[in-house]
């Protein structure tokens, strides 16, 4: 459904970072956000909801609707769209609500 | 507008309640069955809601010091709830999501202790409260209670009647019931003037014409005080602003809420119990309270450090000037009530089921004689 906008400047600028998502190895961008790595790479729903555990996937890509929280380097509720990638970046589809460990 | 209508071409009800917020909606509610026709007139989207910013517990146990029949109509209340729980769900499919597990007021340190110890004792000495169960629970006990609860807290008070609800699913489970039952709820119908016929009906002024009834329940929250002038009433009120700190969603941990700290049925959390007298400033939060609410939340329940604060909001409680609540006929406009408190939430289940009946009647039961205006007019010596 999403795909890079393959500009040869764009494609010249970036460097690859990988990171791991649900265990798997995936290539993006430097400077892609999570969830824009997430869509180039065919992922469409990056979470369950905490109430009826419907899927959701990344929505407002500007960090105010809270439907692409996903588990970043085993920390929950972490917003894709507002974390760019880095090398060896761990990320988990959040599965309902967070845990609270006491 | 319709204002140039006669009166008699006026849409007309058996009763109009003014006020489509918990308090207004449960009197509605409850006039279902006995009243053939009600309408319940509301301001818009832009208004003071208390019923929209508040906490949402079902709590007993810090009610009524310097009124001890307030205590005792609360725990009526509490003991209706599970019925009217049912009631809606049956009616509306809503589930409300009651839960009375028991409640704590969280103490930290010595002087909280006995000061709340002195202050409960006190208030159960009262004349007019109807004993109930309650405890002083050391550390450990209240451990037992709160999983994870922060070594702070050295003390809780306990009762096992307390509670809560969800109070957002409340008023849209009473809005649901008014249009499967014939109640007509108008919106943007703020009062501004009310006149008494010759023949005892009320005529309402409102921004969308004229309103007639035979009997008026003023339930407006705020503006009680003043369209209670309109009914020759003398209620003072004091509007006292509380502000709220939401965090994220978690896994359900808490199942015993604490007056300052709950979870919600679905899952996120709200910190609270501030008080301020802000006048009417409702639009705002500081972040001086903010930060005691999000500190002594941590030091409550430290596993919350991790948790993120996702949203915080200002509302006004409706308080009339001593606090207590206000239920009165008036004695020069006959056929208008006044219903004020702050607890609409809590006493939700009586006003639906106890008070609603009464009106219908045309008559208050005098064990509600304490509650009216008349405490306010004691002359001075």
């Amino acid at each position: 459904m999403f795909r890079r906008l393959d500009a040869p400047v764009v494609q010249a600028a970036g460097r690859t970072v990988r990171v791991i998502v649900d265990g798997v190895a995936l290539d993006c961008r430097e400077g892609d956000s999570v969830a824009a790595a997430l869509f180039a790479a065919g992922v469409q729903a990056c979470r369950d909801t905490a109430v009826s555990g419907a899927a959701r996937g990344p929505f407002c890509m500007m960090g105010v609707c809270y439907d692409c929280l996903v588990r970043i380097d085993g920390r929950p509720n972490q917003q894709a769209c507002m974390t760019p990638v880095r090398d060896g970046m761990t990320v988990q589809r959040q599965l309902g609500a967070r845990e609270v460990a006491v | 507008m319709g204002n140039a209508s006669t009166p008699s071409q006026l849409p007309t009800f058996d009763v109009a309640v003014v006020g489509g917020g918990l308090v207004g909606s449960a009197v509605a509610y409850g006039l279902r069955g006995s009243v053939n026709s009600i309408a319940v007139l509301d301001e818009g989207d832009v208004a003071l809601r208390a019923s929209r910013g508040n906490f949402g517990l079902v709590w007993l146990q810090s009610k009524g010091y310097g009124m001890g029949a307030y205590s005792r109509w609360t725990l009526g209340s509490v003991r209706l709830w599970p019925q009217l729980a049912a009631q809606l769900l049956a009616e509306t499919g809503i589930d409300v999501a009651l839960e009375q597990k028991g409640g704590l007021t969280p103490l930290m340190g010595d002087y909280e202790i006995e000061a709340r110890l002195a202050w409960v004792n006190k208030l159960m000495s009262q004349p007019g409260v109807e004993p109930y169960e309650w405890k002083l629970l050391d550390h450990h006990q209240a451990a037992s209670l709160v999983p994870g609860l922060g070594p702070d807290v050295t003390g809780a008070i306990w009762t096992p009647h307390d509670g809560i609800v969800n109070p957002l699913k409340l008023l849209r489970a009473f809005h649901i019931a008014f249009s499967q039952s014939d109640v007509r709820y108008l919106p943007h119908h703020g009062v501004t003037t009310i006149t008494q016929l010759p023949d005892g009906d009320f005529v309402l002024d409102t921004p969308k014409g004229r309103v007639r009834a035979r009997k008026i329940v003023l339930a407006a929250g705020l503006r009680n005080g003043e369209l209670g002038r309109m009914v020759g009433t003398h209620l003072p009120m004091a509007p006292q602003r509380g502000q709220i700190l939401v965090l994220e969603r978690t896994r359900r941990l808490l199942d015993t809420p604490m007056v300052t700290l709950r979870q919600n049925d679905e899952g996120s959390w709200l910190v609270g119990d501030s008080q301020e007298d802000a006048g009417y400033a409702d639009h705002v939060t500081t972040l001086p309270i903010l930060a005691t609410l999000a500190d002594r939340a941590v030091r409550t329940l430290p596993a919350l450090r991790e948790v993120r604060a996702v949203r915080a909001w200002s509302a006004l409680r409706v308080r009339a000037q001593d606090g207590f609540p206000v239920y009165e006929q008036s004695a020069s406009h006959p056929g208008a009530f006044l219903v004020t408190c702050h607890s609409g939430v809590t006493l939700a289940a009586t006003h639906a089921m106890t008070l609603a009946p009464m009106i219908a009647a045309g008559a208050l039961a005098p064990e509600l004689d304490t509650f009216s205006t008349r405490r306010f007019h004691v002359q001075k010596t």
